[in-house]
Parts: C-alpha cells; structure tokens; sequence
C-alpha cells in the first residue's frame, strides 16, 4: 500500500500532501495567534484611560533580535534553493547558520526575560511604592519568602527616574540605594507576568513564540542533522521537508514581525 | 551471504501487505485508519456512557434533593470522600457532575465518535483512498486524545475534585472556586485540542489530495462533504479556545489577571491580584469556538443520515448540490453568530442585532438540509430497517431542537428564557435525540462493513423504540419547567427557590416541581433501553448474523466495494470513479443501485 502524493504533486491541486498539510496547520496557527492578539486589543482598549504601560522593554534587544529572525528566515530560503540545485554543502551552511540564529534570539530573550525577574515592584505600609533592583539580584523573590528566610531587611536600589520613561509609581522618589525593613513592606513582587496585565500578555505571547522558536529549531536540526540520510535515499523527498519546515519557519517569524512593534513600540 | 530469496521478497513493493503486525503495533500503535476508526469509536463509546452516569446521579439529586443515593451512594462515598458523605452528593459534587457532563459529552464523547470515528473509518474508503493522508500523525491524534481524557478523569480524585464552573468555564468562578480541577480541565483540553487539529488537518489533507481518480468534488457522497466542514470548524475554531485556555491556566498558575477585573472581590475582601482583566473576553474566546463546536456536532450526524435515507429510499438524494452549498454557507455561518450566547452579558443592544440577524440567517441553510431530507423520502419505497428508523427519528427531532431554538436566538424572548431548563431541552433535542441518533444509526448502518455480520435487528427495533420513548420523555418535560423559570445550574432541582415564595404565584408549581422526579425516572429507563445495545453490540460481532455479500444493503458508495472487513490499504485494485454518489433506481439498470466505480 502506498499512500499517493507524498512526494509527487497532485495535479489538480499543485501540492503534495505534507505541502497542504503545513498550510492547514499555519491557518489553525494564525486563529490562534489572532486570537492573541484580539484579546491584546481588547485588554489595551478595555484598560482605564493611561493606565496601560509603555516603554518596558529593551527595544534595542528586541530589534536586534528581529533582525536575527529576518536573517534565519533568508537563510532558509537560501538552504532550501541549494537542494533544489543539488548544492548539499552550501545547504548545510545555510541551514546551519538558521539554527545559530534561533539560538541567538533564544539567548537574548532569556536575558529579556531575566531582567523582569530581578526587576521588583515595592508598596511599604506607609504607602510608599518604588520599582527597582534587589542587593543579590534574586530571581521571582516574594514576602512570603523573604519572611521563610528570616530577613529581617533588604538592600535596594531603587530604578532612576526617567523623564521620557514612563514607569509606575516611582516619580519624586530619590535615586539612592536604601535598607527596607521587611516588616514595613506591604507588597513585593517581581515584574513576571503577575504584576499587571501588559506584562501578562507580553509574557505569554512571547513565551507561546518562543516554544514555536524553539519545536521550529529542533525540526530544522533534526532534518539538517539526524536525518540527512535520506538526501541519498529519497532526495525529493528530503527537499519537500526542507521546504515544509522552512514554511513553518517563516511562519514563526512573522509571527515575531507583528509582536516587536506591538509590544516595544505601541 | 543472505539467500537471494529473502531478499527479493523484501523489496517487492508491489504484493499487498501481508506481513503479520504483533498485538501492539496491529491494535495499539496502528497507523491503519480503520484500526484507529474503531479504536477512536470505542473510547469515545465508553466516555459517553461514562458522562450519562454523572448525569443519572445528578438526576436523583434533582428529583430527590438530600437524600442519599440508592445503589452508588456508598460507593460515591468511598472513592470520593467527604463530597459524598452520607451518600448525600453535596452542591459542590453536583457542579463538578455537571462541569463534567458537559465537557465529556461534547469533547471525549460526540466529537471523537461524530469526527475521529466516523471521519477516520468512512472518508478514506468512501472517497477511494488507501488510507489518511498522514496516518502517523493519525495515531498521535488518537493518543492525545487518550491523554487528555486522562487528565479529565484523573481530576475527580484530586484534593477538592474536578471543575466545577460549567463545560462554559466562565471566569473569574472558574479561576477563584478552590479546586485544581479546572487546572486539570484546561491541561486535558489542551491535549484534545492538539489531537482535534492533527485530525482535522488530516481529514482535510485526504479529502483533498488522496480522492480517487474520477471523484471530483460534486461526486463526493454528502457525508464526506460534512466531514470536510466539520474538519474547517475545528481545524479555525478551537485555536482561539486554545488561547484562552492558555490564559485562563495563565490566570490560575500565574496569577495573571486576564481574565479578572479590577476590584474584584473574594469574599467580602479585594483578591490579591494586579486586575484590569475582562471577564467578558473569556466569554467572546468561548463562544468562538462553542458555537462552531454545536455546528461540529451536528454536521456529521447529517451526512449519516444523508447516507442511510439515499439507501433506504432507494432513491437519489434530492437537493444534492443544495445540501453542499447549505452545509458550506453553515460551516461560514457559524463564525459569526457567537455571541447569542451573550445577549445576557450587556455588551449593548447594536451587537446583539447583529448577532441575532445571523443567527436567523443560519436557521436557512439548516431548514433547507432538513427539507431536502423530508423531500427525499417522498414516493420512496421505504425499507424500516433499525439504521433507519434511528435516521427518520433524527428528521423530527433535530427538527424539534432547531425551532425550539429560535426563541433563544432572538435577544428580547432570550431574555426570559436564557439559563433556564428550556435551553436544555433545546441543544439535548439537537444532541441527545438528534446526534446520537444519527449515530446509532451509522453505528448499525456500518456495523457489518467492519466485522461482516449484521447486528441483530430484533434487539435493534427494542434499543429504537425505547430509545425515543425516553429521550422524549426527558426533554419534553423541560421545556414546560424553563418557561415556568425554573433555572438551569440548581443543585436542588429548585426545591428552595420553589420554597421562597409560597401559594399563590409561587415561583415554581408543584406541577412543575414533580416532573423532576418524571424526568429523572425517564433518565433511569434510558440507561435500560441502551442494554439491548450494548449486548447487541459485543453479541453481534462473534455470533451476528454473516452477511452474504460486501454490500448488504445494496448500496452505491464506494465503502460497500472492498472486501470485508476492508485489508490495509483499503482496495483490491485501482479504482476508478464514474458517477455520483446516490444512482439508486436508475431506469434501464438490471439493479435498483448503480456503485460509483460501475462504468
């Protein structure tokens, strides 16, 4: 039994099947986004008048790694027209160097994601409410924690003011590292995706990406490395798999082309 | 230094499969379509009548509030402990009974059977394919679905028992009641999901790419076609359902506050949570795929019964091209019309218009199937065979489900009636009498293609006619409590809401008061009426009766022109299509059937 089309194009339609099949699940993939992105829409217009947060993030980090992922997505391309002109060296160059690419931007978006983490958002009992840097830079810390570890104060370095950098809360209080004691505080917490509703969506927009980044890379070096073997055994095939993960590849980076100016930028 | 023979043998790619599979890779990890059909079919036989066992418990609490149960009471009490005490289902237990009803019955019952089934044993072989267009992703879809029905049943012995905000999952109840078991709820969904879109990418890509050579897209039998839309919904339809999951296990892992407005309080206190999230946005995100997913429901039940009335009529189908282009205009239809589940929410009279003129608009293309089928049968010589009747039953109860259905699309009577036992009535008509009737249907219809012996159609006619005694005799009954008032997610049946205003214009009557124990006796009686089934079912596959030929009901579609049960790979030899799917009765022919690949 051999199932039709696999390789060979199906006349009436111009597509063999995995070719249809990549598209069907792009298109599921973009309802999914899409609907990301609605409820991004919805939360922002919803959201009390200046009360959403801009200016957050890092955009020169997240420009440079757009710039990555535009690069890996040419790369692709590139490695793809080697197969199809017989070039299996130039290909692995190409493909190699899209795989570099996604570890890059995998690389800078932890650090990203890093600098939320260690980033605190402070209310004392007197009211005061201050954003800044943990002594020791500890990950996710809370007041639950710091009351298990028996700390019965805290150095921190409270963010700059910035005139063109609007932060929450933290106008007219003095840049000056300070000692907190722990039973003043009322809240703290880190800058995860608890802390309000942008950073919520920020966080798992580009945490689904990144899992996309991530299962996208992992084909492409499975089809680059562990199973090149089949470029000598079915070299049509090979091709046709080359060019469906390149397809989803250039998905995932659209995607990436959508979030930077939603998130940095608006 | 191998015999050539050997060898030779290996390679020949042109000898049909015959190498024995062992036990796991022939019937656990097959990616043969029709192994999975049926293993796809059985699970979801199973989950179903799981989730009409929460249902019958929960009846006895409608019917006797407090008491403890008979036969299950103890039992419920030793595995689930305190819930049950006494025997007793507490309020919480008969939220997580409804919660789970609906969540099984629709995403681990009627879609796996309808779609991963039906879709996966009849598509390949009624379009002439060898198999799916990807049969590994096929098992995977079938394993996810397994999985994720784990998840769903694993939630009922956690701390604190499984979800219990509804199959709707309406948030901030559903983030805020302290239990794990909506985490676990939106985990299993997030497997069904996965395996609902591998299907519907698949069913889509065999439609598409694997027809046979003459099988273009107007001599597709009516059943495929529905397939196909069911597989559009789901493949568009459960990502933004898949979004929000995300964000609600966001909510209630993270403490994110989508979907959690500002201010809210927990008991008399503010919830330590940032807010500025909306509630109503679940409800938009649900709905997206909720109401495409009631389309899911009922399209392949119609291409059955399409099926079974062609070929015992013995007459073409009428309105072919119509019942195409009216489940097509459906399946674009059913994007938007969701929120007439919301007319209640305030989110302002200008959308609901527009709301509840779509939804008038898709009552069209439904009425017009309906009618095609009502047509079909006129001056047909009708055989009454079991597969049958279950189809002609279907007719006036999906008929009786879709008009009850108007009054709740038109926002102003919607008011009155919404949440309340009226809007049970009306989906279980279009699901309960309606979709699992067309599949049983199809179940007796295709019974002897997959074992090559008939079910017994004495025991057949008992399992229908009882069948459609009692699902009448639930639901009818409901709409008289819903348009008393009587409101729909009680856990006393209204016993208490009945109680608060005495005499006369009391809320709810005795009258309506004692249908409850109607109702739940009928309920009972169904359980019994599907034992004829299930001993039919296991009986019939060692000791049916043989059918005589690969066609036992002189049908034309191309299924009936295998072998039985059909070989891997599907078909003895190329084949070729010549003709539509329902030439039944043609003048001048020997027989009253002309199959597709007949020149």
């Amino acid at each position: 039994m051999e199932i039709p089309y696999t390789a060979k194009i199906r006349p009436d339609t111009g597509l063999y099947n995995a070719k249809l099949g990549i598209w069907l699940f792009l298109a599921s993939e973009i309802m999914l986004f899409g609907a990301l992105f609605s409820s991004y829409i919805l939360l922002r217009v919803g959201a009390e008048p200046g009360t959403w947060p801009q200016g957050l993030l890092n955009v020169p980090l997240g420009t440079f790694n757009t710039l990555v992922l535009i690069c890996s997505s040419v790369t692709v391309v590139l490695g793809w027209a080697a197969l199809k002109m017989n070039q299996f060296n130039k290909y692995r160059i190409y493909q190699g160097i899209t795989i570099l690419c996604a570890l890059i931007f995998m690389v800078v978006k932890s650090f990203e994601y890093h600098d939320k983490f260690v980033h605190y958002f402070v209310r004392l009992n007197d009211g005061t409410e201050m954003n800044g840097h943990i002594e020791g830079n500890p990950m996710f810390m809370t007041l639950a924690k710091l009351k298990q570890q028996n700390k019965a104060e805290f150095v921190f370095h409270p963010d700059a003011p910035k005139a063109d950098h609007k932060e929450e809360g933290n106008a007219g209080v003095a840049h000056a590292t300070m000692t907190i004691q722990t039973a003043d505080v009322r809240k703290l917490e880190s800058w995860g995706p608890w802390h309000n509703t942008f950073l919520a969506i920020y966080f798992t927009l580009t945490a689904l990406h990144a899992l996309h980044v991530i299962g996208g890379a992992l084909v492409i070096f499975m089809i680059w490395g562990p199973l090149a073997g089949m470029w000598k055994t079915d070299p049509e095939r090979y091709t046709n798999r080359v060019e469906v993960s390149g397809l989803f590849w250039h998905f995932v980076d659209l995607v990436w082309i959508f979030l930077f100016p939603v998130l940095y930028l608006l | 230094m191998q015999p050539k023979t050997h060898d030779t043998k290996h390679h020949d790619a042109h000898a049909p499969d015959h190498h024995e599979l062992g036990f796991w890779q022939k019937y656990v990890f097959s990616t043969d379509h029709k192994v999975i059909g049926v293993q796809y079919g059985v699970t979801a036989l199973i989950f179903m009548f799981f989730g009409f066992l929460l249902m019958m418990a929960m009846r006895w609490q409608i019917a006797y509030p407090g008491q403890p149960m008979p036969l299950v009471g103890g039992l419920l009490e030793s595995i689930l402990g305190d819930v049950a005490s006494g025997g007793v289902m507490s309020s919480d237990l008969y939220n997580a009974f409804g919660a789970m009803h609906g969540t099984v019955m629709v995403f681990l019952a009627i879609v796996p059977l309808a779609f991963g089934a039906f879709g996966n044993l009849i598509i390949p072989l009624q379009i002439g394919a060898p198999d799916m267009a990807f049969p590994r992703l096929n098992m995977v879809s079938y394993q996810s679905y397994v999985v994720g029905g784990v998840i769903m049943m694993v939630s009922f012995f956690i701390p604190g028992g499984a979800a219990q905000a509804g199959w709707t999952s309406y948030s901030p109840l559903a983030t805020l009641i302290p239990t794990d078991g909506q985490t676990y709820w939106l985990i299993g969904m997030i497997f069904l999901i996965t395996s609902s879109l591998l299907g519907s990418v698949n069913v889509l890509a065999t439609i598409i790419q694997l027809r046979a050579p003459g099988m273009n897209w107007m001599r597709l039998p009516f059943f495929v076609w529905a397939q196909f839309v069911t597989a559009f919904l789901l493949l568009l339809a459960f990502p933004p359902l898949e979004a929000a999951g995300v964000m609600q296990l966001m909510d209630k892992v993270f403490h994110t506050s989508f979907f959690l407005p500002t201010g809210l309080a927990v008991g008399g206190e503010f919830a330590d949570i940032s807010g500025g999230g909306s509630p109503l946005l679940w409800q938009h995100l649900f709905w997206f795929l909720g109401h495409p997913e009631v389309y899911v429901l009922i399209l392949p039940a119609l291409g059955i019964v399409c099926e079974i009335l062609a070929n015992n009529t013995r007459k073409p189908i009428w309105g072919y091209k119509s019942l195409v282009y009216s489940a097509l205009l459906i399946g674009f239809l059913s994007f938007i019309v969701w929120a007439h589940h919301m007319y209640l929410t305030g989110m302002g009279s200008k959308i609901s218009t527009f709301f509840q003129t779509t939804t008038m608009i898709i009552s069209i293309p439904s009425v017009i199937i309906l009618t095609c089928y009502f047509i079909t049968l006129w001056g047909g010589s009708i055989r009454f065979n079991t597969p049958m009747l279950f189809a002609l039953a279907f007719l006036p109860m999906f008929g009786i489900g879709g008009l009850t259905g108007l009054p709740l699309g038109f926002n102003f009577s919607d008011l009155h009636l919404h949440d309340s036992y009226y809007v049970i009535a009306h989906f279980h008509y279009v699901v309960a009498p309606g979709t699992i009737f067309a599949l049983f249907a199809g179940i007796y219809y295709w019974f002897p293609k997959m074992t090559g012996r008939m079910m017994s159609e004495g025991l057949g006619k008992i399992h229908f006619w009882l069948s459609l005694l009692f699902m009448n005799l639930i639901f009818q009954p409901m709409f008289m409590q819903g348009m008393a008032g009587m409101s729909r997610r009680m856990a006393d049946g209204g016993a208490n809401y009945s109680q608060a205003v005495v005499g006369e214009g009391a809320t709810l009557t005795d009258t309506i008061m004692h249908l409850n124990t109607t109702i739940s006796w009928a309920a009972w009686g169904l359980a019994l009426a599907q034992i004829p089934f299930i001993w039919n079912f296991f009986w019939s596959i060692r000791s049916g009766k043989k059918i005589e030929s690969d066609n036992p009901w002189n049908a034309t579609t191309l299924e009936w022109q295998t072998p039985t049960p059909p070989p891997h790979g599907n078909f003895v030899g190329p084949i070729e299509v010549h003709r539509g799917p329902y030439e039944y009765s043609v003048p001048g022919r020997s027989t009253d059937f002309t199959p597709q690949n007949e020149k």
